[in-house]
């Protein structure tokens, strides 16, 4: 799994990445109640707007980590929001992006290097 | 504004031990949140009591041979006819019949009235005040006071254990009387639509009373996230939101802000206008929207019919925790205001289904009768 300094994460199998937001991310969110997830086909830039994330108080935007089509995105958080602060880094991804690329996960941070940014906040 | 220039209520090394999320807000820092979140917080006041520091919040005493009177030239309320032990809402008007601020005054006591407004706008307002009212009253700021907000269900069992008197008191009333060992104004009112209680005491106390409340299990400090979305479920307006200085008491559906007396006298700022929409000649009102689909409409998504045409803008809007969706506040043709209208909230460029529905959109709960 790689990381943005925007905390979002990115987990690749071959050449599709599985999108979210960290723990850290959902944490300072507080608690979801509705999600904005991309229309499959949708095209997008690394650092673009990919997704939504509302909670009571606020919307904030969730950027693409990568550049590439969005070939699924996660139907489950339109009935369940809350699974973005119960586990983010898992059930609670946005969408799956087919990488166009790949090399822009090179500058994209280990979870050790993450956790080390972190503790900067 | 850096954080550096924020002025701090005496409850602030309360909050921040307590783990709130500190924001700037009307020139302070203020707890936006504690630890169980916006959600749970707002939850927890609909079910127990919450607590919230509104120390921010401007307070004063207007003293004169008349203040009441006085005050009336620039306030839409009748405060001369206002009873010892009462508080009243009012809105300060300006000469266009906009909204200055809305605020509440009371006399608590026969030491002239008490005043409480928003913080935001308390430095404008006294200016105004002490400028209209020089040579007839005074106004005297009383920064040496915490206001602290007890609020929910449970919020007068709680308070009784302390004050046997608060179990008397009803909706407005306002007292003050000694409480916690010092001198406290208490009025039954609030912003969140659940009974509860406003509490105003020295700042020096303020930290020791905040503790001896939040001591019972039945109170949680609660932040201004969840005050936000309480008093947006509760069809309460928000100033510098659903009001300002462009829109008038009756445009944002507070008619019962202008006194009959005032009303039949007409001698109240802005008169010309509010007198001819009291009758009926509105352009624009307040409207409640329940948003039928799609994300919250939050202040500034624009408001079209049916047929996608833009008739007005959401002034406030989020989720509502205990309504369960989401919830606005926004403006309209009194045409399209009529309860049931269908219209679109347009909320990052697209148009979502919402609908026209009665204010509250939660029940209040206020206690009128003992």
């Amino acid at each position: 799994m790689k990381f943005t300094k925007d905390h979002e994460w990115v987990e690749v199998e071959g050449d599709i990445a599985t999108v979210g937001v960290t723990g850290y991310a959902a944490e300072q969110l507080g608690d979801v109640v509705f999600v904005e997830v991309p229309e499959v086909g949708k095209t997008v830039k690394q650092g673009e707007g990919l997704a939504v994330v509302e909670s009571v108080k606020a919307a904030s935007d969730v950027y693409a980590p990568v550049s590439g089509e969005v070939v699924e995105a996660n139907g489950q958080l339109s009935d369940a929001p809350e699974t973005v602060n119960a586990v983010p880094e898992a059930g609670g991804w946005f969408a799956k992006i087919k990488l166009s690329n790949p090399a822009e996960l090179d500058a994209l941070m280990d979870r050790t290097a993450y956790e080390a940014f972190l503790s900067t906040l | 504004m850096s954080d550096q220039d924020l002025k701090k209520t005496p409850l602030y090394d309360a909050h921040v031990a307590a783990g709130a999320r500190m924001v700037p807000f009307a020139g302070y820092s203020m707890p936006v949140q504690y630890k169980d979140g916006v959600l749970k917080e707002h939850l927890w006041t609909r079910e127990h009591a919450g607590l919230f520091d509104v120390s921010h919040m401007g307070q004063a005493r207007l003293r004169g041979d008349n203040p009441a009177k006085s005050f009336e030239k620039l306030v839409s309320a009748d405060y001369q006819g206002l009873k010892p032990g009462k508080q009243r809402y009012a809105v300060l008007l300006n000469a266009q019949g906009g909204v200055i601020d809305d605020l509440m005054t009371a006399r608590p006591d026969d030491d002239g009235l008490f005043v409480v407004v928003n913080g935001a706008c308390k430095d404008n307002d006294y200016a105004i005040i002490a400028k209209v009212l020089a040579g007839e009253a005074t106004v005297e700021r009383l920064e040496n006071r915490a206001l602290l907000a007890l609020q929910g269900p449970e919020a007068a069992a709680v308070l009784a254990a302390h004050v046997p008197q608060a179990a008397s008191m009803v909706f407005m009333d306002t007292v003050a009387l000694s409480a916690f060992g010092v001198d406290a104004i208490i009025s039954r009112s609030g912003y969140t639509g659940e009974d509860g209680y406003e509490i105003s005491v020295p700042a020096t106390d303020a930290e020791r009373i905040w503790n001896t409340l939040l001591a019972d299990e039945r109170v949680k400090p609660i932040g201004l996230g969840a005050r936000d979305s309480l008093r947006l479920e509760a069809g309460l307006p928000l100033y510098g939101h659903d009001m300002d200085e462009t829109v008038s008491p009756i445009e944002a559906g507070m008619n019962f802000a202008i006194g009959k007396s005032r009303r039949e006298a007409g001698d109240y700022l802005g008169a010309d206008r509010i007198g001819k929409e009291l009758a009926g000649d509105l352009k624009r009102v307040r409207v409640n929207l329940k948003v039928l689909e799609g994300a919250p409409a939050r202040e500034g998504a624009e408001i079209a019919d049916e047929t996608g045409a833009v008739v007005g803008v959401v002034t406030s809007g989020g989720f509502g925790p205990s309504y369960g969706g989401a919830i606005a506040i926004g403006f309209a043709p009194p045409a399209l205001a009529v309860i049931g209208t269908k219209l679109k909230v347009i909320v990052r460029g697209k148009p979502q289904a919402a609908e026209v529905v009665a204010s509250p959109f939660v029940p209040t709960r206020y206690v009128r009768k003992i």
